[in-house]
């Protein structure tokens, strides 16, 4: 493999010292802070129809501006979710309807001068419902009598791919097999079926949603927003107010993380239309509780699955439905229910004769769910390393032997990875390394402490896409800048994940340059070509490539002006870092073509290079943890985590180890204790960082990472994706150690004390 | 009310409303590194000092601080590049919202014990959480300031 002069290195974030130092760099630090305040009056209920709602008193109040209502917004759907034409998730939102779906959907847009001010006008807003009777399980949504979206103007634009029915309840239906399954299952010797539940989960991301909108010297409407997509917030925006795309213009300034939360348009429509309206200035600042009860949670899923295997481990048929609720809107529903299985039943490739994935995604009348993490993927692989490790346990094989066994290797045909070859795959690799590492074949199952507590450890596989195949779209501009450097412009949106750094990155290797000879620009809809946004872990390997193209394309560039300068056939001439030489010796510098660009020239300097992928090659990743459970009270403490990830070559040392951190603890957290509950009315009980728990710093033990890459011919340099894989693992690897510990397997995530406790006296 | 404080060493005086929190009176005052991520004291986002003491500006009312000093990143510039300079060479800062509020609870913490051991780096700054880095490269970050600062 060749040796790299800048990826791979742990080159610091771009925007590093400026984050550290507390600079103001998101949204609600750089706006015109003399603006509208926007604030939401939300639904009590479930499930109703507001009969009346009156705002003329509210009105009244000294400093308000503006109240809307169901009766004030364009009477036309559209869809919350950032995803590319044609979008699978339907056609299900207005921006305020006269039907509210779920508790905390807002029925009203108060703007005025001051919090204060809308916080008294909303308590002065009369609306009288008619009470609606709700569904809230999501096992008789479909095809239940009482519709969640019985209207007629609901529709989709992907009908061919998910079947999405609002009039069943159905967000959409989905089938995928391959082999004679009935056969396969026919000649195993085990069979474990179950049914597993993850609820749902909370982003949790510290910066809650938020933009800014004003009309610009144009007369258009600018958004400013803490969005991972401004592409689809410009499209959604336009769709929601009626207006043309091209009078809205996106720009994204730092963002306080994002997971997927903020690839579902979440606050913006509401100050855009505000904007839109009165023509001033306005800004929405979600409170906390607003991101609990009416944010973008992860889809809760219900996993029923079958997998068999011979006496000797060899895993043959497996068989996955999985029911998804999407809650009262369908954003993100048809797609995310794909990974469970896309992501999940390739892993075992090896052996497998047979498989078979279908699933139902339903409407409910709870918050509505949307992209977080994983996608779906971490669901799937919590029931599927579940049901292998209680394999293995049952053949009495070891768990990791069951995987060598069966697991995918490079080179492999993946029926169930839309027939994908495994190009690039370290899977094995990864094993055997965390194997050594965590020192599993020297530990013991279990070992009692003495004290109430025992000792165990547990392991799981893991796999994702790096980009969503045939569809996503990620674009580059990169300029000669005067001084002989560069200037790379992009539509992708850089979470705090580093992708500024790595894409620049990518160009300074493909110039031979150094990162800070690299300025990175993002993200405008007026500046930055188009790019699908950052979310399908997609950012390196998608636009990574586009910035790859772009940088060879601008060499050529540099190389024919060089040949007029030098009077020299441009086959002759080689570009190194700094300038570009002849074989005579002659030279010229790249300040010299960047100063001779702008004078009596017609050879571009300014180059954009667009890219699209067939394929989304899988990045791999094997998790063994180690944890300590007291069998008194059902508390489990994480001791040591060890992670090893193949995502092709690691672009950035540092980014990439934390990445895998992050994603584990986010992961441990989802295993351990983030819990959504539901008051009997289905309003969220955990509405608060106090009673939603995430992890902190006591909750994570030991995190040890490694990497074993494999080398994708498709990614730029080699590079897959790690972004969203390095939370895959930890639920089904704790359920391996809980088991180990117990002798019971658990089957709903999270895996709280009560649970397991109860798992024991069972 | 009239208060009079003195932020990042600039004497204000000022008249305020009696209910306002102090952290929107900083960011008021254009003290941005000043970040609210909860409505409940859990997030550690807000964290400033008044007196040099560590406290979550989110619940405590700027009336508190009358006659105090309070100091917010803003005032710390020094500090902040030297040590958020490790920080920033793990990759540790992500999207760096929480960045302020661990910077001032852990400069606070130098303060206080300049040689923690690892278990007490995780006590003291328990509350400041980050949903991003998983807290190990902050920890890393830490634990080689330190290992600086002691060679000094
Ligand atoms: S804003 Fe969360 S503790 Fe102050
Ligand atoms: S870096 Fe994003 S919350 Fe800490």
């Amino acid at each position: 493999m060749a040796e790299f002069k800048t990826i791979t290195k742990p080159v610091m974030k771009k925007d590093a010292m400026q984050l550290v130092t507390g600079k103001p760099v998101y949204t609600d630090d750089i706006i015109n802070q003399d603006c509208l305040i926007v604030k939401l009056l939300r639904s009590p209920h479930a499930s109703a129809i507001i009969e009346s709602i009156d705002t003329k008193i509210a009105q009244k109040v000294p400093g308000i501006e503006a109240i809307y209502t169901y009766k004030d917004v364009p009477q036309v759907r559209f869809s919350n979710a950032g995803q590319t034409f044609p979008e699978a998730s339907p056609y299900d939102h207005q921006i305020l309807d006269q039907r509210v779906r779920y508790v905390g959907e807002p029925v009203a847009i108060i703007a005025g001068e001051s919090e204060a001010a809308c916080l008294k006008a909303m308590k002065l807003i009369k609306v009288k419902y008619q009470v609606l009777e709700p569904v809230f399980d999501m096992h008789t949504a479909k095809d239940n009598p009482i519709l969640v979206h019985p209207e007629e103007n609901w529709r989709t634009l992907s009908y061919d791919f998910y079947k999405s029915d609002n009039k069943r309840n159905l967000v959409s239906h989905e089938e995928d097999s391959h082999g004679d399954l009935e056969k396969a299952f026919a000649e195993c010797d085990e069979i474990v079926e179950h049914t597993y539940h993850c609820k749902a989960n909370q982003q949790a991301m510290m910066e809650t949603f938020r933009t800014y909108c004003e009309i610009d010297t144009y007369g258009r409407l600018h958004v400013i927003s803490s969005t991972q997509i401004i592409y689809h917030v410009r499209r959604i925006v336009s769709n929601a107010l009626q207006i043309p795309k091209s009078k809205v213009r996106v720009t994204k300034p730092r963002i306080g993380g994002g997971f997927g939360a903020k690839q579902t348009s979440i606050s913006e429509v509401y100050p855009a239309f505000v904007t839109w309206m009165t023509k001033k200035p306005s800004k929405i600042i979600f409170t906390r509780k607003e991101c609990q009860i009416a944010g973008s949670p992860r889809h809760e899923m219900e996993m029923k699955i079958r997998v068999g295997a011979t006496k000797d481990g060899h895993i043959k048929a497996i068989d996955l439905y999985v029911l998804s609720n999407s809650g009262a809107y369908g954003d993100h529903g048809p797609t995310t229910v794909g990974l469970a299985g896309h992501k999940s039943i390739p892993l075992y490739t090896g052996g497998m004769e047979a498989h078979r994935f279908t699933a139902d995604v339903v409407y409910t009348n709870i918050q509505s769910a949307g992209a977080f993490r994983g996608y779906g993927a971490p669901q799937g692989i919590f029931a599927l390393e579940s049901a292998v490790n209680e394999l293995a346990a049952k053949l009495n094989i070891d768990p990791i032997k069951i995987r060598e066994m069966n697991m995918l290797k490079e080179g492999m045909h993946m029926d169930a990875y839309f027939h994908e070859d495994a190009t690039a795959c370290a899977l094995d690799r990864c094993m055997e390394k965390a194997k050594e590492m965590f020192d599993w074949d020297n530990k013991p199952d279990c070992v009692d402490l003495g004290n109430g507590k025992v000792r165990s450890k547990g392991v799981a596989m893991a796999m994702q896409g790096s980009c969503i195949s045939n569809l996503d779209v990620g674009s580059a501009t990169v300029r000669l800048t005067e001084d002989g450097g560069y200037l790379l412009v992009i539509g992708a949106a850089d979470m705090g994940t580093g992708c500024d750094t790595v894409l620049s990155q990518i160009l300074a290797e493909c110039m031979d340059c150094d990162v800070d000879d690299v300025e990175v620009m993002s993200a405008d809809t007026d500046f930055s070509p188009y790019d699908s946004g950052s979310y399908a872990s997609s950012t390196t390997y998608i636009t990574g490539m586009a910035t790859y193209k772009a940088g060879m394309k601008l060499k050529e560039q540099i190389l024919k002006i060089s040949a007029l300068k030098l009077n020299k056939p441009i086959e002759e001439l080689t570009m190194e870092s700094k300038e570009v030489v002849a074989p005579d010796g002659q030279s010229i510098s790249l300040v010299d073509i960047a100063t001779a660009s702008m004078c009596f020239n017609d050879i571009p300097t300014t180059v954009t290079e667009t890219h699209t992928s067939p394929v989304s090659p899988p990045p791999y990743m094997v998790g063994m943890v180690e944890i300590e459970l007291d069998k008194e009270t059902g508390e489990v403490e994480v001791k040591d985590y060890v992670g090893v990830v193949d995502c092709g070559t690691v672009m950035n040392e540092n980014l990439a180890r934390v990445q895998t951190e992050g994603g584990i603890v986010q992961g441990i957290g989802m295993a351990l204790m983030e819990n959504v509950t539901y008051t009997k009315k289905g309003a969220i009980f955990e509405e608060s960082l106090m009673n939603y728990k995430i992890p902190t710093r006591l909750d994570m033990g030991v995190l040890r990472t490694a990497f074993e890459s494999s080398y994708e011919e498709s990614g730029p340099y080699g590079a897959k994706s790690i972004g969203e894989l390095v939370i895959d693992t930890p639920c089904p690897a704790i359920n391996h150690a809980i088991y180990n510990a117990i002798g019971k397997f658990l089957y709903e995530v999270p895996f709280t004390p009560e649970k397991i406790v109860m798992a024991q006296d069972e | 009310m009239e208060i009079k404080i003195k932020l990042n060493g600039k004497l204000i005086k000022e008249d305020v409303d009696a209910g306002t929190l102090l952290i929107d009176w900083l960011r008021a005052h254009k003290c941005f590194s000043v970040k609210r991520g909860c409505e409940t004291s859990n997030c550690g986002l807000c964290t400033v000092f008044v007196n040099d003491k560590p406290v979550l500006s989110c619940s405590v009312l700027v009336a508190r601080a009358n006659g105090c000093s309070v100091t917010t990143l803003e005032g710390l510039q020094k500090e902040a590049e030297e040590f958020g300079a490790y920080i920033a060479n793990e990759g540790a800062e992500q999207c760096g919202f929480c960045n302020p509020g661990f910077m001032m609870n852990a400069i606070a913490m130098f303060r206080e014990n300049p040689d923690p051991t690892d278990d007490e780096i995780r006590a003291y700054l328990a509350g400041n959480l980050c949903r991003c880095s998983g807290y190990e490269g902050q920890l890393r970050g830490i634990k080689k300031y330190l290992q600086y600062k002691k060679g000094e």
